[in-house]
């Protein structure tokens, strides 16, 4: 399950990191530190989080089913 | 363009191609099948993975708490993309319309989007670099690789240069124990991005926390033993430090060669671009279906004076990005410009590091709450008259307040009494930055518009 917190919004309150500690952690007074790629058995945890973040910082991946590329080219 | 159906028909079966397959990419890919874009999307990249995030490679990543190669980028939608990943573009036909890769191949559009970002600048001396131990950090590889050679435990790190990456690095280094010495041609980290009064904070955050932080100096040369691998590195103070360890964190190059020759307004310090992220061509004049989005784009900003800004900013790739595809599927009339207010932050030994505006134009600096010894406070740039830009150390929820000061151009110094303001911030100070005619790596905001002081200008005109 893909994540990505922007950090430029998040403000550091926490919530994500209460709801879901093993995909968040906070690292000092403010800093967020995360797992961009949580196991599926945290997925309700991040879910929650997602929902209960006050800026609405925390995407999720919305669409899983997409084919994922590999790189051809020149190798 | 207009009125004659051409851009539904681009909506209902063009030909868009992305080059450069990272977050502004996707983004923009995202945007543009959102906006109900339905014909071919071609994304191209020369990295063989799909799009990642990389402000964890220095952060996460090197403190061993998460991988590097899982840090593919979430998506918001489908995008049906046909990808070229591992290839670079290598070449581009303005006339022709199309973009040629390194497999020989080419891809024709109808409206193409850069943005090929930029990538850690080397270090200088070839022979050296490529000694073993030796590393960039700008690419999931180069995190595998060194995260890699620090838990293997070496003897010492060497961190070159102190720009935000470099500080982020020895941080990490000194949370997993390790001994790391930061050699940094200025007189304190974080100068040109932050000015001399918050490097000075920056310096002390180092010391504290037990780097062997050494200033006013530059790395002369590495030396290798003869398994090739490095061992030492000398220093102008005639010091010499030994470490079996060295990351160059030299800032970045934009990755521009590849458009040489075409007639794109492209070259070293990016590719210029207008408010609404149309390239320039080298004469100056607008493209209309070549967008530039991202790191490797420069482009006024009204806030600023109408300075052309470079941003190494994720949040500028986002919003630039997201401006860009909606303008490449829209009328004249309905574009958008991007005037997105630059914002950054750094996360190093434990403090939360923000920053927003053009801190680096200001001249002078308040200390406008908290204070600078309990690394807690806000820090505001003036610049004739207004607030040009602010800092936050573990503060940053007072950011979003400073940036509407920016926004509304507000008068400097501060006329309010803030909360929780010393006596040391009743002063504005001056902000300390270096002489800009001497560059500093990694400021993470170029300002290159006209400059009258500029001279080296030789004006040729064509003729016909
Ligand atoms: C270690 C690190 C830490 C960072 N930390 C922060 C932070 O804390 N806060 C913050 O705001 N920003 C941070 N950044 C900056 C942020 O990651 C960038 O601003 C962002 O990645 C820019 O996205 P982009 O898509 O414009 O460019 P990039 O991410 O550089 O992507 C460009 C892509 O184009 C590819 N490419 C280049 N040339 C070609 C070609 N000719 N053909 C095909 N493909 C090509 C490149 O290989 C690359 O994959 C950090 C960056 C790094 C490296
Ligand atoms: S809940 Fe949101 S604002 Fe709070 S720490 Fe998590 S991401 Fe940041």
């Amino acid at each position: 399950m893909r994540l990505v917190v922007d950090l430029n919004r998040c403000q550091g309150y926490a919530q994500c990191a209460f709801l879901a500690p093993d995909v968040f952690a906070m690292h000092g007074d403010e800093s967020l530190l995360y797992d961009p790629e949580a196991a599926e058995e945290h997925r309700e945890d991040v879910a929650r989080a997602v929902a209960a973040c006050p800026v609405q910082a925390i995407l999720l991946q919305a669409d899983a089913d997409e084919p994922v590329p590999t790189g051809g080219g020149l190798r | 363009m207009s009125g004659d159906g051409s851009l539904e028909r681009l909506r209902r079966s063009g030909r868009i191609v992305v080059v450069g397959a990272s977050l502004a990419g996707l983004r923009a890919a995202e945007t543009l099948r959102e906006k109900g874009f339905a014909g071919t999307l071609t994304m191209i990249g020369d990295e063989p993975y799909e799009p990642y995030d990389r402000p964890p490679l220095s952060k996460q990543v090197l403190l061993g708490k998460a991988v590097a190669d899982h840090t593919a980028l979430p998506r918001r939608r489908r995008i049906d993309a046909d990808w070229r990943l591992g290839v670079p573009a290598t070449g581009l036909d303005m006339a022709e319309r199309v973009v040629r890769l390194g497999d020989g191949t080419e891809v024709g559009y109808d409206r193409l989007l850069i943005a090929t970002g930029v990538r850690a600048r080397p270090w200088p001396n070839e022979e050296e670099g490529a000694l073993g131990g030796v590393f960039v950090l700008r690419t999931r590889d180069d995190a595998v690789a060194l995260e890699r050679s620090l838990a293997a435990g070496p003897r010492r790190v060497l961190v070159i240069g102190a720009g935000f990456t470099g500080s982020e690095i020895a941080s990490a280094c000194r949370e997993r124990g390790l001994p790391v010495t930061v050699a940094e041609r200025a007189d304190a980290p974080l100068v040109g991005a932050l000015g001399g009064v918050i490097g000075a904070v920056a310096a002390e955050m180092h010391r504290e926390n037990g780097v062997d932080l050494r200033t006013g100096v530059m790395v002369t040369g590495l030396e290798g033993d003869p398994s090739g691998r490095v061992r030492a590195a000398h220093l102008s103070d005639g010091s010499v430090v030994e470490a079996d360890v060295v990351v160059v964190s030299l800032g970045a190059m934009r990755n521009t060669e590849w458009l040489a020759g075409s007639g794109l307004g492209a070259g070293p310090r990016g590719i210029a671009c207008d408010a609404g992220c149309r390239a320039f061509d080298v004469r100056g004049i607008v493209t209309d279906d070549v967008y530039v989005a991202g790191d490797v784009a420069r482009s006024p900003h009204a806030l600023f004076g109408y300075q052309f800004l470079s941003l190494e900013h994720w949040g500028n790739a986002v919003a630039q990005a997201e401006t860009a595809a909606h303008n490449m599927l829209s009328e004249s009339s309905d574009r958008r410009p991007h005037l997105w207010v630059p914002a950054f932050w750094s996360s190093q030994f434990g403090v939360n590091v923000k920053s927003v505006g053009v801190p680096s134009m200001g001249t002078e600096i308040m200390i406008a709450q908290g204070s600078r010894d309990e690394r807690r406070f806000t820090g505001v740039y003036g610049y004739q008259g207004r607030v040009i830009g602010a800092v936050t150390f573990d503060q940053c929820r007072w950011l979003p307040f400073y940036q509407r000061m920016i926004e509304t151009t507000a008068p400097f110094p501060l006329e309010f009494p803030t909360v929780d303001r010393r006596s040391e911030g009743n002063k504005p100070m001056d902000a300390d930055f270096p002489d800009p005619s001497v560059p500093t790596h990694g400021p993470t905001i170029t300002l290159s518009g006209y400059s009258p002081a500029d001279r080296r200008m030789t004006f040729v005109p064509a003729h016909h």
